[in-house]
């Protein structure tokens, strides 16, 4: 059974196509990592799977993509309600101007849940599965501006576990970040495995064979590879995968 | 070697002439407010604040100009700032899409600049003769709210563009509506710099004359305004009067009412200067 399948996904801006006839399939609990060169459309196919190209001017979508085996573009389909299923956890880090704590209760908050054990329980339990706990939990109303970049990362990724999505996406979440940060963000995304079905998007190629199940290879819009991620590495079928994980374009 | 030294030599002759500039302005100012202040200050006690007009100037006071600028600033801020807040919200995060969005934000850029006085003839059309309201506190109120209306459209939109997008994007992803994202993230985020807006709007407001001399504040008020509908006058248009007057005395008058009104406008841009790097700093961490 599949957690997620995308089949024949086209997508444009205006009249400039982006992805070209995109069909795969991702099972739960499993990390899948999406790899390519810059523009190759790994990060727009990402965020079809929680709708943010919706935000996007001009931006179109044919085909279908399900979750739990709903079509996920139907129009019956509530986009806010979609959004909480499914986490996304963006390049840089983006805590918003709060406390530690309101950050991490916020999607909470504004799904008016506002009991007060039962937020400061969450907000606990997020932390930790998040890594992040320890490090934070004497001031949790300390400004998580304060932070440093890596547990800015780590307290994003407890700000969309709170809400308790089952998918969550990542877009090049250590791109920002400095090795030590890396490392603790890919231990976290092993664990989190075991309870959610995980997308990432990397430019990193070691960080793909470290943390992924599958992997996915795009180049200019088209799906050219995907496979196990043993696989890919190790003896991909295409050749233009080869180029791309031995460094030789991209 | 010798390019170089040219364009050092450059470098440093603009660097002059850009501080003699600044000297020019800075000059001017400070003899403006030497003068006002030699003038003035010593008409200005506490008498001066708390008396009502007189034709003597030495028992002529400000405390109806007073009294009658603040209740048009209060109205003004009811009507002006909502309205301009909202427009700005509506034209920032989701009227972006449309053609009618842009015509509409071309035109308040312009409106922005048009001339006090056509202000002051549109609240003479509109509000005094059209709504009947007379040459009261509420017409007046009403004509600078719409002159001051684009200030706060164009500041507002500047602050919430300021909001980085990763921090809408964030609260969306996490299932949040778009007005949930731009009560709960960007108008925090946005509130310095919408604050900054409102208070120089205001305090361009209080210094306006002409829009309210033509929808007919009075020169001489002798009560202090009781209600929304009653005649006023503001320090401005005092001033303004004053200063026509041949008397001397009138004349050390005007100087003082001006040292009262540039109180307030300096402590009204003091407290935008305090909340802009307030929350800059918040923001920006």
């Amino acid at each position: 059974m599949y957690k997620i399948e995308a089949k024949n996904i086209h997508t444009f801006y205006g009249k400039t196509q982006v992805l070209k006839d995109i069909s795969l399939a991702i099972r739960p609990n499993t990390v899948t990592a999406f790899i390519g060169p810059s523009g190759c459309g790994k990060s727009t196919l990402l965020r079809c799977f929680n709708r943010m190209n919706d935000l996007t001017e001009n931006f179109r979508l044919d085909g279908l993509i399900t979750i739990d085996g709903r079509d996920i573009y139907s129009p019956k389909i509530d986009v806010t309600l979609h959004r909480k299923k499914v986490g996304m956890v963006f390049q840089e880090p983006n805590p918003f101007p709060k406390s530690i704590f309101e950050n991490v209760a916020y999607g909470l908050k504004v799904n008016g849940l506002r009991h007060k054990k039962f937020l400061a329980e969450t907000v606990e339990r997020s932390l930790r599965q998040a890594a992040l706990w320890d490090e934070v939990k004497d001031d949790l109303s300390k400004p998580a501006m304060e932070l440093s970049g890596g547990q800015q990362q780590r307290l994003c990724i407890a700000r969309a576990l709170a809400v308790e999505p089952s998918v969550i996406l990542m877009d090049e979440p250590a791109s920002a970040l400095d090795p030590i940060s890396t490392a603790k963000i890919e231990e976290l995304i092993y664990e989190l495995k075991k309870k959610y079905t995980i997308l990432i998007v990397t430019h990193n190629m070691q960080q793909a064979a470290r943390v992924s199940d599958k992997t996915a290879f795009f180049y200019m819009g088209e799906l050219i590879e995907y496979d196990d991620t043993s696989r890919i590495f190790t003896n991909p079928k295409s050749q233009q995968t080869q180029n791309y994980i031995t460094g030789r374009f991209g | 070697m010798n390019k170089q030294r040219t364009h050092q030599r450059k470098d440093t002759a603009f660097r002059y002439l850009a501080l003699a500039c600044t000297g020019l302005g800075l000059l001017v100012l400070a003899l403006l407010l030497y003068d006002i202040f030699a003038r003035g200050s010593g008409r200005l006690s506490w008498d001066f604040i708390t008396h009502l007009p007189s034709r003597f100037p030495e028992k002529a006071g400000i405390l109806t100009a007073l009294a009658g600028m603040v209740s048009v600033m209060v109205l003004t801020m009811i009507f002006a700032f909502p309205v301009g807040i909202a427009t700005g919200i509506y034209l920032e995060e989701y009227g972006t899409r449309n053609r009618f969005a842009r015509i509409l934000e071309i035109n308040i850029a312009n409106l922005a600049g048009v001339p006090s006085i056509i202000y002051g003839i549109l609240g003479l059309e509109i509000f005094v003769r059209f709504c009947r309201l007379g040459n009261s506190i509420l017409a007046g109120a009403l004509t600078l709210a719409l002159l001051i209306l684009p200030v706060i459209v164009v500041s507002t939109r500047e602050a919430i563009r300021a909001v980085p997008r990763s921090f809408r994007e964030g609260s969306l992803a996490m299932g949040a509506t778009q007005w949930q994202t731009i009560w709960n993230v960007v108008l925090p985020s946005a509130f310095g710099g919408i604050i900054t807006g409102l208070i120089l709007a205001i305090s361009r407001a209080i210094g306006e004359t002409a829009p309210l001399i033509v929808v007919g504040a009075l020169v001489y008020v002798p009560f202090i305004p009781e209600g929304p509908l009653d005649q006023f006058t503001v320090l401005p248009v005092q001033i303004f009067n004053w200063i026509s007057r041949p008397q001397a005395g009138f004349a050390t008058n005007a100087a003082a009412a001006i040292i009262v009104l540039l109180t307030f406008t300096f402590v009204l841009n003091g407290i935008a200067v305090y909340l802009r790097h307030k929350w800059y700093k918040k923001v920006k961490h």
